[in-house]
């Protein structure tokens, strides 16, 4: 009887992160730390095996998974129907701005996070930790000169006037599988009317709607894609053969992206979270980062950006706008219809 | 007076009562600026709440068949202007049909209104106090029609910095004012004080043998009425002491003389050797000893006027009564006796304001004299010319010579070698009640003979 009550208890449990993609350890001490996060492992390990070693009483636990999955999960685990983490760190900043005025996290201030430009912080729940800009990525090989489109404008014209070396060529974020891509989408389509036209070009072309960064860039590397719109800036840097990627900063306004850190309330060890989080924002983690491509300067000089091309991302109420459910289905059936004409025609 | 101090000094008592009111209206300010800022902040996070709500409610269009709402980023624009607090947003539909919102999984107890403007209330969200509003928008299309409700809420962190924020920087002038009014409060007490404190140093610093008056002018009126008050005290004990020195230093010298003149008969008495001389000498001792005690009795009436004439309260008397008084009481039987004393008074009465007891006092004195050192028959009167209350005894008298008249009713006249029962010291009194009522003393030689007269101010008739 009891025996049988253990295993209906068991298959209720929650399941043991289905959609976890990878996971890392550092360090071996005694407090166990879990960071979960969308980031790839092997961009942040330099980061975290440093933060390990200057902190050898923790056990950092980093799991690696998919924006919505986390999402997901960090709903689940604020309403108490799943196991928090301990530190929440995603790219996709809306789903964090949700959590947070969903009150699924802890407030924590010091110099440093006061430190935070007001877009890189709200509430004293959230802060943004990295500085990363959305770029368009190129095979260098196919693409060269002043054939490289400086701006969404280029782009288009590109695409209008060499379809067909272009099209099944060009990718980007399939926004129903990415929290960051839809967060891409959306902001695009805020920032200017370029973003229908690009989705009206998109289609001209069959562009792929795919997942994830680093296949993306993968696939520009190994010229199975020509060019990739609304990418990570960090993932080029990253990939291993970046010699034949090239990456262009669009002229006309650039979007940037700040990583959300956050402290679920439910945390186990809130206290080694936020160690983590001073380490992160001091000088040396974010040196090491600017060096994985996390934290990228966006001087003019350096960038070619005037000031008003660079669009930070905010982490702000605004952003719940991205999370409306009736929001998030215009955006899809305008997306639908531009990548998948034949299915979403009524 | 002059040492003791006041265990609380006026100043301070001053000045805790300015503190006192000061930090009576701090608290009242502070009050009503906490209110006013409270309704302040609300109003305007109202405002904002209410143009997210009407933003959101402009969105909803039909399509399909159903309301859809297409979020506008400005709204959240709006409410991000307070930037620190969490946001509530749904949209429903007939029945509270779900339309979009935050999270369909939260709903927030909304009051039920009747009302269709925008209602306001006060609910918690996530366990955090916030204000929510409600904007009701009816739709009447072919393909929908009916209300659509739009609820939008956010916490009050941002009304209670604003809240704080307005009442400090309302505070901070007051506070600056009150310490300035204080500051002021204290120089000017302090300079209303000064004549005092000066006026309590000149105290501290007098002799207590001082009875002279203070200075008065330039000093505050009312210090003025006080230092008056006291120097008129101060002047009455001057007069009252130099009475009892003068009564003292009197009375010493008028009984040196009889003691001396009793003490030889006593001893003559003593040194008889006939029986004769011995009832002779005992005649002339009785004889001493009356006069003396006669003299005793005029010291005491004279200290008597002399205390009365500062202390006793002023009353209307009618002279007529005085004179008939001193007829009544016979005492002239025992100094003349078989003399014959006429009265003559008027159908009016003589009125003056004074003492009774003295008038009476003077009034004996004036008959003794005359009967002791005049010709009778004597008369006694009252009468009143115009303003002048006149109370005389007349005797047929020569009346005294003229360099005698002249030093009458000086203290010691005694000197001067009359008899011993003097009219100097009646006379005295009588002048002394005289100069207390603001009267004189008048001696004439008329028809009949030799007139003394007490002539007092007429007080008006009473009715």
């Amino acid at each position: 009887m009891i025996r049988l009550l253990f295993l209906l208890l068991l298959a209720l449990a929650p399941r043991p992160s289905p959609a976890q993609e990878a996971a890392a350890r550092f360090g071996t001490g005694d407090t166990r730390l879990l960071v979960r996060s969308t980031t790839d492992i092997a961009i942040l390990r330099p980061v975290m095996e440093r933060f390990a070693a200057s902190n050898p009483d923790l056990a950092l636990h980093y799991e690696q998974w998919g924006s919505n999955a986390l999402f997901a999960q960090s709903r689940a685990a604020c309403r108490g129907e799943a196991a928090p983490a301990d530190a929440v760190l995603s790219s996709a900043v809306q789903q964090m701005v949700w959590l947070v005025n969903a009150a699924c996290a802890a407030p924590y201030r010091s110099p440093a996070t006061a430190a935070l430009p007001e877009a890189r912080r709200w509430r004293d729940e959230l802060w943004g930790i990295t500085t990363e800009p959305a770029v368009i990525v190129y095979n260098k090989a196919a693409i060269a000169g002043d054939e490289v489109p400086r701006d969404r404008f280029a782009l288009l014209d590109m695409m209008r006037s060499r379809p067909d070396l272009l099209r099944g060529r060009i990718a980007t974020y399939d926004i129903a599988d990415s929290g960051l891509g839809f967060l891409f989408a959306h902001a695009d389509s805020l920032e200017a009317t370029t973003f229908g036209s690009l989705l009206e070009g998109f289609a001209r072309i069959d562009a792929v709607a795919t997942c994830c960064s680093a296949e993306i860039i993968r696939g520009v590397a190994e010229g199975r894609y020509l060019m990739a719109y609304n990418v990570l800036g960090s993932y080029v840097l990253a990939a291993a053969d970046t010699a034949e990627v090239g990456m262009v900063l669009p002229e006309d306004y650039t979007l940037v992206l700040s990583r959300g850190y956050m402290i679920p309330k439910e945390a186990a060890a809130p206290a080694a979270a936020t160690r983590l989080l001073e380490f992160l924002l001091s000088p040396e983690a974010q040196e090491m980062m600017a060096r994985a491509g996390l934290v990228t300067t966006l001087d003019a000089a350096e960038s070619g950006l005037t000031p008003s091309a660079r669009r930070f991302i905010a982490l702000s109420p605004a952003l719940l706008v991205a999370r409306d459910a009736s929001r998030r289905a215009a955006l899809f059936q305008l997306w639908d219809d531009s990548f998948r004409p034949e299915t979403a025609a009524p | 007076m002059a040492e003791t101090r006041a265990p609380r000094s006026l100043a301070t008592r001053v000045l805790a009562a300015v503190f006192l009111l000061l930090l009576l209206g701090a608290l009242l300010v502070t009050g009503s600026t906490y209110l006013n800022g409270r309704q302040a902040a609300r109003a305007a996070y109202d405002r904002l709440l209410l143009g997210a709500a009407q933003d959101i409610a402009e969105s909803i269009r039909v399509q399909g068949g159903a309301p859809f709402v297409d979020l506008p980023v400005s709204a959240f624009e709006l409410l991000a202007q307070a930037p620190e607090d969490r946001i509530y947003y749904d949209v429903r539909g007939h029945g509270g049909r779900f339309i979009t919102g935050l999270d369909p999984t939260l709903s927030i107890d909304a009051p039920a209104t009747d009302d269709t403007g925008p209602a306001y209330f006060d609910a918690a969200l996530h366990g955090e106090p916030a204000r929510f509003v409600r904007v009701t928008r009816r739709f009447a299309e072919r393909a929908f029609s009916g209300e659509v409700e739009v609820l939008v809420g956010q916490t009050r962190r941002a009304r209670q910095a604003l809240t704080v924020q307005l009442v400090v920087d309302a505070l901070w002038p007051l506070a600056v004012a009150g310490a300035v009014l204080m500051a002021i409060s204290w120089v000017v007490t302090r300079s209303a004080l000064r004549p005092l404190e000066a006026l309590s140093e000149d105290l501290a610093r007098r002799d207590p043998q001082d009875l002279t008056p203070m200075q008065t002018d330039r000093l505050p009126a009312e210090l003025q009425v006080m230092l008056q008050a006291m120097n008129r005290f101060m002047s009455r004990l001057d007069r009252q002491v130099e009475a009892m020195r003068n009564l003292i230093s009197d009375t010493a010298h008028q009984l040196r003389t009889p003691v001396a003149a009793i003490r030889v008969q006593a001893e003559s008495a003593q040194a008889a050797t006939t029986e004769q001389d011995r009832s002779r000498a005992q005649e002339r001792l009785l004889a001493r000893t009356r006069s003396l005690g006669t003299l005793l009795d005029q010291l005491l009436s004279r200290a008597m006027v002399i205390h009365r004439t500062d202390s006793a309260p002023r009353l209307p008397v009618d002279l007529r009564e005085v004179a008939l008084e001193i007829l009544e009481t016979q005492d002239h039987e025992l100094l003349a006796p078989g003399v014959e004393i006429r009265l003559e008074i008027g159908e009016d009465p003589v009125m003056v304001r004074a003492d009774a007891f003295s008038l009476r006092e003077a009034a004996r004195n004036l008959l003794s004299n005359a009967l002791r050192h005049g010709t009778p028959p004597v008369t006694i009167g009252a009468e009143r010319h115009g303003p002048q209350a006149v109370l005389w005894v007349r005797d047929c008298g020569e009346g005294p010579s003229h360099a005698t008249a002249a030093r009458l009713g000086e203290r010691f006249n005694r000197s001067s070698g009359s008899r011993e029962e003097g009219a100097g010291i009646g006379l005295s009194i009588v002048t002394s009640v005289a100069e207390a009522f603001d009267g004189t003393v008048e001696m004439t030689r008329e028809a009949p003979g030799f007139r003394t007269a007490l002539v007092l101010p007429a007080e008006p008739e009473t009715p």
